[in-house]
């Protein structure tokens, strides 16, 4: 074949108009392998190629033959393409557009000088799991020199890395049913609910309605089903409780109808009460040697072609049959102008059907009993087949008769497009008597029509949709009338040859096209132990390819089932899996939500040049400065803390309002303290456990009034403190309101020896003296007339007040601070400097002094633990954690000489060679002019001891143990 | 070419060498049954046969070799572990793994091609410091790299400064590679059978039978079998099973999703991982990028795939390689797994004194299996389990001296 050729079809002897899908009116110019090629709107790639007599689209996989299309449905593999953005398209469903660039991939050199087609050659030294049973010795020669090549030579498209993200968005519906297909089955039954009064999604694959009506002839004049479509077509647009979307893919089935539907950049997640699925069935491939050549297709793949867009497949046709729709295919071919030289049909009998009789009347020749047993390869292309005698199950004479054709169309038997139906739950079994692969087992409010419930018969199609309408309806109690009954003759008998399947001396008889898997293959995997045939899948990769076997699971199942002596539905197939088709990552990941938080005083850290980090989804400031004067931003803000006053936005600290008369029996149950009896007024520290004993969280309890705490928790921790609240009390079941109110409020911890004198300039309602307002205790006031709770807390080891207010008026609250610090030189301060100051006291931070196992008892935090208290969360296993010997302890230590480095966080202790455990936490400390940190050490290990630490560099440092908190001891700077 | 295939181009009929026997009857009785057909339960067996002369063993599986989570994880294999148990543990399973093709005759297409896994917060930073000055003092290769480094490794990485989650260091593992995991089940099953052991494919126990706290024998679909010893090696069922034999385990299944793409040329060497994405990828030497993460949020017995996870794992993905959004997904699955209180194995000893546990593999079961196999067959054989796997004991759970490792595995695998 060359590319001069003009295989479109203009005119046909019937008059019918034909290429239902192309505007012979609107030319398009595209591009493909570096040629300009024009074709029609609402072309393919592949049909548009074919158009110029292109049949050469790609290379196969493993000894990349030449390949063309088959199914023109995008069920295969080889007629994948690549375009500038995106690799392994299907030419066979993509559209052309004005000026599109088309590349072949997976070859070397040209797509017609393939460089490695060689590896055909080398077949027999592939055997199947080849690379199983070689390439290994000596040891790691296959990483070294096999992996290298295999790698290069697998694969298929090639990604761009320039590629954008592109745009892609989902939306949510929700339906009485969807009717997945939109072929006779499915348009009877959407049309049927519809007229029942339910709202109705209808999705197809194809660009248009009408599925088979579209393409198959299921008549010799063709009457039929075009009359049938204008019909049903006109009663879809007419009913407007249903919505079809074409191009649009129901891919797969989840748990309670949960479908994703995909339709161009969309995904719609869609909720439906029932489900139809109406998928039709896919024609089956024959094997036989070479039937993986340019120019042998599926008698429905050429019809397509020939009635969707009016190209002829072929100048010159033999018809591989054993039903009535190869006798179809035959008529459409001659109608388009493709000369048929012969339909060879693998039945002895030939019951006569209105299409048989129209062919025999067109004087095609017919051989019966027959096979083909080879196609003929010339030029990348089918140029003829070898004709056969069929002698037995798989055999035939070994003298042939050679026919000239450049088009082999293969109309040997279906399976049901059964995806989404396993997906579901259902079964697949094999009707040994039909040779047919049917479904049974499917969940309630599921419904099958159509020939995926193994009817053929276009009357019965019809009647199988209204059925399964009529049953979903009346699960939806909308029903009117009596169940449609199915006629006798479904059609599903003779549809499906028992073994079209021809193995060759020669070989090259493809089970699996995409994976390059010949008969052998699969026999040998049997030979050779995988006899299940999941094993059979994975040893030889049968059905793993892009087309996931959907046309070589029938065959894969008829073949292992002989070879191990199984029944096919026995055999059965492989587990469906979702997607249907393959599905774009975008589309998947949609707008890509991710979303961030910031307080309300974000705005102002920017202005004031902070360096912010990532906390959670939380954006706080860091230091104040660039990232250059790190060491002296921290070193600043701590001392202004220290010595004079500073402002730290605590914003994002966790803050729960839990209220109800249980209020304090609850907090008493889910921390280690005790609550029942703090009073009114008083701040106090909260340790949460998880049922492990294991410390989760921290905060601190305000009591507002007896019925009424308003509680903070980390940043991080809050989520799962009030995800776990909500989930224990759904247990106990006490009278209390729990309710997050992390982001309601604002909060700023102005902390330092001048901060009650800043506060008191704004603060008139509140006596701020420490005989009136001390440590651990809580006010309600006013700051700079905005109502606030005020608590004092000590975690920076200083005089301090956090004042929560509402967010909303976070940010006046901040610049009131700073206005009225103005003349006391208040700092601002961010969380590595809090971090440090929190360390010189000795403060843990959950999550980073602690691990997922740390209980208190091992960091010194057993004095927060009451155990004579009935019952928290966690006391059970804490009274056994202490009845073990623990095996490490959290212990304070400290660097003297100025000249060592400071260790990092996570360097390891070691006793010995032994690690015993590591530093959490570590700063060179401004106030006291040494390294300081903590650090998880032996249980033996007490202040006096030294302990060694292990640098990142793998020199070690001693490091002495002390006690905590390493500043102000006596707690006398905090209660000022 | 390389030698061993020349026979399969010379010979006139195929050379079949049967891996995988197929049933024979039951017998009566065995020295040991191991449950479960899986990467374990075969490297079991072939460690008992090879290495301590006990060949009259079962290996009952209630489908067929390696089709359960050994058919079904991403076949990560790294020893980058917080623990020193069990960056000990899991070292010597690297080490196992590079020489396995040519133990057992069989290539598994083992791939050290490091594993990098990136840290977008300060508390990655820690974490991922920790394992990496563990691993180093163990003899495993670790290290921190910075944003440099990174880009060295895997120029095509999103290190957009504005992303959404920035990428501030990562953890470099050199040790890290990845295999053929049906293989290892393959593999190990052929030696196996060659030296003795019967596998015993759609062979399902039903019952455990046991008498004053020892196990007689098991019941299955094909009747009763006696036996001396019997192993659990059911990665996914594993509470299931052991509650036949009255045992209870602290252990919660979840199921765990993974998919995979069409084949592409390779643009990615090295495994990459983000534990703060919960996502992890690495491409396999057919083209496919293999793509795992979090845990669905329930616990399920059930392989049943879904969607929402993959919805936001795939969006995870993209946020590291924005130019994927092209690239097609082919297929996903499910794995079933057995997390445990402090995520570190079962392994050992259990209340029946003839019964053995090797369960609790969560996520990291594929990594851990020739180890598993060679001590579980230790433990077999002496009747009782060696040092190296005393940390993993079920008895750790009566005292909490657990052996956490939360921390290096959270979507790492």
């Amino acid at each position: 074949m060359t590319g001069a050729e003009n295989y479109r079809i203009t005119d046909r002897p019937d008059g019918q108009r034909t290429g239902l899908l192309v505007d012979s009116e609107r030319k398009i110019e595209f591009h493909f392998e570096g040629h300009k090629y024009q074709g029609l709107a609402g072309d393919t790639i592949a049909s548009a190629l074919a158009a110029n007599g292109v049949w050469l689209l790609g290379r196969s996989f493993k000894y990349h033959r030449p390949r063309g299309v088959r199914s023109m449905a995008g069920l295969e593999a080889d007629p994948m393409v690549q375009l500038e953005h995106e690799p392994n398209v299907q030419a066979d469903r993509h559209p052309i557009s004005q000026g599109l660039k088309v590349y072949g991939q997976h070859y070397s050199g040209s797509l017609k000088h393939d460089r490695q087609s060689f590896m055909g050659l080398l077949s027999k030294f592939m055997p199947v799991g080849f690379y199983y049973k070689a390439f290994y010795r000596p040891q790691g020669i296959w990483q070294k020199f096999w992996e290298p090549i295999v790698r290069r030579s697998a694969g298929l498209g090639k990604v761009n890395l320039e590629t954008p993200h592109f745009y892609y968005d989902k939306k949510y519906e929700f339906y009485d049913l969807v009717v997945v297909g939109a072929g006779p089955a499915g348009l009877a039954a959407a049309i049927q609910a519809a007229e029942s009064g339910a709202q109705v999604l209808l999705v197809e694959q194809d660009v248009i309605i009408g599925g088979s009506l579209n393409y198959y002839r299921f008549n010799a004049d063709n009457s039929d089903s075009e009359k049938l479509r204008n019909e049903l077509v006109e009663k879809i647009e007419a009913l407007s409780n249903i919505t079809a979307r074409t191009s649009a893919y129901c891919n797969a089935w989840f748990a309670d109808n949960w479908l994703p539907v995909i339709q161009d950049n969309r995904m719609y997640k869609v909720r439906a009460d029932e489900v139809i699925l109406a998928t039709g069935s896919m024609e089956q491939p024959a094997i036989f040697r070479n039937n993986d050549l340019p120019g042998v297709m599926l008698g429905s793949g050429a019809q397509r072609m020939v009635n969707l867009f009016g190209v002829k497949p072929g100048n010159r046709a033999v018809i591989l049959t054993a039903n009535s729709h190869g006798y179809s295919s035959a008529i459409d071919l001659l109608d388009a102008g493709t000369d048929v030289a012969a339909i060879v049909d693998m039945r002895h009998d030939i019951p006569d059907s209105d299409l048989v009789i129209a062919a025999k009347n067109k004087r095609i020749r017919i051989e019966t009993g027959s096979t083909i047993q080879e196609a003929v390869a010339g030029n990348r292309h089918v140029s003829g087949a070898r004709i056969a005698k069929i002698t037995g199950q798989g055999t035939c004479e070994s003298s042939s008769s050679h026919i000239d054709c450049d088009l082999i169309c293969m109309s040997t038997g279906f399976t049901p497009a059964y995806q989404l139906a396993l997906q579901a739950g259902g079964k697949l079994n094999y009707d040994d008597e039909n040779a047919i692969f049917d479904i049974t087992g499917l969940p309630e409010h599921l419904h099958l029509a159509g020939s995926v419930a193994g009817l053929y018969d276009l009357d019965a199609v019809f009647k199988s949709g209204q059925q399964a309408a009529w049953r979903a309806c009346n699960n939806l109690s909308l029903q009117s009338g009596d169940e449609p009954q199915l006629p006798a003759h479904t059609g599903q008998q003779g549809i499906n040859h028992p073994w079209p399947i021809f193995p060759h001396e020669k070989s090259k008889e493809f089970v699996d096209l995409d994976e390059d898997l010949h008969y052998s293959d699969i026999v040998n995997a049997c030979a050779d132990g995988y006899a299940e045939l999941e094993l059979v899948k994975r040893y030889s990769t049968v059905g793993m390819g892009p087309s996931q076997g959907r046309h070589s699971a029938l065959a894969t199942a008829r073949i292992v089932s002989r070879e191990t002596n199984r029944s096919v539905s026995e055999t059965g197939v492989t587990t469906a899996r979702p997607p249907l088709a393959a599905e774009k990552l975008g589309v998947l990941a949609g707008r890509s939500f991710e979303p961030e938080r910031f307080t309300a005083i974000h705005h102002r850290h920017i202005e004031a040049g902070a360096t912010m980090m990532n906390v959670g989804l939380w954006w706080r400031p860091a230091y104040y400065g660039r990232s250059e004067e790190r060491e002296q931003c921290i070193s600043n803000e701590a001392m202004a803390i220290r010595n004079n006053v500073g402002l730290i936005d605590v914003s994002t600290l966790g803050k729960i309002q839990i209220r109800g008369q249980d209020a304090a029996e609850f907090l008493n149950r889910m921390y280690t303290f005790a609550y029942l009896k703090q009073p009114t007024g008083r701040a106090r520290y909260l340790l949460m456990t998880n049922d492990a004993g294991t410390i989760i969280d921290d905060g601190v309890a305000v009591r507002i009034t007896d019925n009424n705490f308003y509680i903070t928790a980390t940043t991080g921790g809050v989520d799962n403190v009030y995800r776990s609240m909500l989930w224990w009390n759904a247990q106990w079941r006490l009278d209390v309101d729990i309710t997050n109110v992390t982001a309601a409020y604002a909060g700023v911890n102005i902390a330092g020896p001048n901060s009650r004198t800043v506060l008191e300039k704004l603060c008139q309602d509140v006596d701020l003296s420490a005989e009136a307002f001390p440590g651990n205790e809580a006010r309600i006031g006013t700051v700079a007339g905005i109502p606030a709770q005020l608590i004092r807390v000590a975690f920076v080891g200083e005089l301090g007040y956090e004042v929560h207010v509402p967010a909303s008026q976070g940010e006046a609250l901040w610049d009131a601070l700073i206005e009225a610090g103005e003349e006391y030189d208040i700092k601002l301060v961010g969380v590595e400097a809090q971090r440090n100051l929190r360390l010189e006291k000795g403060h843990i931070i959950v999550g980073q002094d602690t691990d997922a196992m740390t209980y208190p008892e091992e960091c010194g935090m057993g004095w927060a633990v009451k155990y004579n208290k009935p019952f928290f969360v966690g006391k059970r296993s804490l009274e056994i954690r202490n009845k073990h010997p623990s095996r490490r302890r959290l212990v304070g230590f400290e660097i003297k000489d100025k000249s060592e480095e400071v260790p990092q966080e996570s360097n390891i202790v070691l006793h010995g060679n032994v690690v015993t455990g590591h530093v959490t936490s570590v700063a060179r400390s401004p106030t006291l002019e040494k390294i300081i940190g903590m650090a998880y050490a032996r249980t033996e290990n007490e202040p006096g001891d030294r302990i060694t630490i292990k640098l990142s560099n793998g020199q070690t440092v001693n490091a002495d143990v002390i006690e905590m908190p390493f500043y102000d001891p006596e707690n006398k700077r905090q209660e000022m | 070419m390389p030698w061993g295939l020349l026979k399969y181009g010379f010979s006139k009929k195929y050379p079949a060498r049967q891996d995988i026997p197929p049933n024979k009857e039951l017998k009566n009785s065995y020295d040991v049954i191991i449950i479960g057909g899986g990467g374990h339960g075969a490297a079991i067996a072939y460690h008992l046969a090879r290495y301590h002369g006990i060949t009259n063993v079962a290996v009952l599986d209630k489908g067929y070799i390696g089709g359960g989570n050994t058919a079904r994880n991403t076949a990560v294999i790294r020893s980058n572990y917080i623990t020193p148990e069990s960056v000990d543990f899991y070292k010597e399973s690297v080490e196992l793994y590079k020489q396995l093709s040519n133990e057992l005759g069989y290539n598994m297409l083992y791939s050290q091609r490091g594993q990098l896994t990136l840290a977008h917060s300060d508390a990655s930073m820690r974490t991922f410091r920790l394992r990496a000055e563990v691993n180093k003092q163990c003899g495993v290769r670790s290290e921190m790299v910075d944003r440099e480094q990174i880009r060295e490794l895997v120029p095509c990485l999103n290190l957009d400064k504005n992303a959404r989650y920035p990428i501030i260091g990562g953890l470099w593992h050199k040790d890290g590679g990845t295999a053929r995991h049906d293989s290892v089940a393959w593999g190990y099953a052929m030696r196996a059978s060659q030296l003795g052991v019967e596998f015993h494919q759609r062979t399902e126990v039903t019952d455990i039978k046991q008498s004053n706290g020892r196990v007689t024998g098991v019941v299955t679909n094909r009747g009763t079998v006696n036996c001396k010893d019997v192993v659990q090696a059911v990665a996914g069922m594993s509470t299931i099973v052991a509650k036949m034999a009255g045992i209870q385990l602290p252990i919660r299944t979840f199921p765990l999703q993974a998919m995979v793409t069409q084949p592409l040329k390779p643009f990615v060497d090295p495994l990459v991982s983000s534990a703060a994405l919960h996502c992890y990828i690495s491409q396999t030497a057919r083209g496919e990028i293999v793509i795992g993460g979090g845990s669905d949020p329930y616990e399920l017995y059930s392989t049943r795939s879904s969607l929402d996870l993959k919805e936001g794992l795939i969006g995870h993905l993209l946020e590291m390689f924005p130019f994927l959004s092209e690239v097609k997904l082919l297929r996903q699955w499910t794995g079933m797994t057995d997390m445990t209180p402090d995520y570190s194995p079962i392994m050992g000893e259990t209340p029946l004194q003839n019964y053995w546990i090797d369960g609790g593999w969560g996520t990291w079961g594929f990594k851990a299996t020739p180890i598993a196999g060679k001590r579980m067959a230790e433990t077999v054989a002496r009747g009782r389990a060696p040092d190296q796997i005393r940390p993993f004991s079920l008895s750790r759970f009566r005292t909490y001296h657990l052996s956490n490792e939360a921390g290096a595995t959270a979507a790492s695998h």
